[in-house]
């Protein structure tokens, strides 16, 4: 269990970082049509924002603001986004995750359609990958113990 | 016994492996066979089929997006898994 230790400066550095942190991992995350980037990595930056202020405070803190709840409920959500992507696909008449249909609920060309749906999918996979590497490392740093919150 | 059996068919299979290697077509060979099917259509039309300049995003989360979602489901089923294996709830 990481229990509060206080010390002013590590405090304020991670109150301070945690932020830019978070933006420079949406900038990641939007970036990854552009250059190297996308929903794994900027999971895992949003993921070691979490685990930082993890450290700096302590674990009842950081679940106050991230409860324990939302974070099962991100788990999954990430991955139903992914995938209820894959199925809007089915439903409006194409293949699996075959993002040209979206065009036809989308005011886009079947070309656009195609990057707005890599866009979705990689949000998807930032949701799971943050949720999931944050709850692996609450489950690991509380002996599983519960936090309340959920 | 069993561990000189293990050495020995360990020690076989990498004689066939490297047996096998100097078939393999070199890096960056243009006509191996994994540059001549799919890698020139991906590098000709990604930019034009999903206006994403980035043909590696392009092929990850759009061409090959089924590998992707089964990736994401990875992530996720190790979640479940610590929280299932680790993680105590206090039963009221």
């Amino acid at each position: 269990m990481i229990k509060k230790h206080d010390d002013l400066i590590v405090e304020t550095l991670a109150r301070l970082l945690t932020p830019f942190i978070q933006a420079f991992a949406l900038y990641v995350l939007f970036l990854g049509h552009y250059s190297p980037g996308g929903g794994f990595q900027g999971g895992v930056l949003v993921a070691a924002s979490f685990i930082l202020l993890i450290i700096a405070f302590d674990l009842e803190k950081t679940t106050e603001r991230f409860s324990e709840k939302f974070n099962v409920i991100c788990n999954g959500g990430g991955v139903f986004i992914y995938a209820g992507i894959g199925v809007l696909c089915i439903l409006l008449g194409g293949n699996l995750l075959d993002y040209s249909v979206l065009s036809k609920i989308l005011p886009v060309g079947p070309e656009e359609a195609r990057a707005l749906g890599i866009l979705g999918v990689e949000i998807g996979v930032e949701i799971t990958v943050a949720a999931c590497l944050v709850s692996i490392f609450i489950d690991l740093a509380s002996k599983g113990e519960n936090l309340g919150g959920s | 016994m069993r561990k000189f059996l293990g050495f020995l068919v360990t020690m076989a299979t990498a004689a066939l492996l490297i047996y096998s290697t100097p078939e393999m077509p070199n890096w960056g060979d243009p006509n191996s066979p994994a540059s001549t099917h799919v890698s020139p259509r991906y590098i000709e039309k990604a930019d034009t089929e999903t206006h994403t300049p980035n043909i590696v995003t392009a092929v990850l989360a759009d061409y090959r997006s089924y590998d992707t979602m089964g990736e994401a489901m990875v992530v996720f089923v190790a979640a479940i898994g610590c929280i299932m294996l680790l993680r105590r709830r206090q039963h009221k």
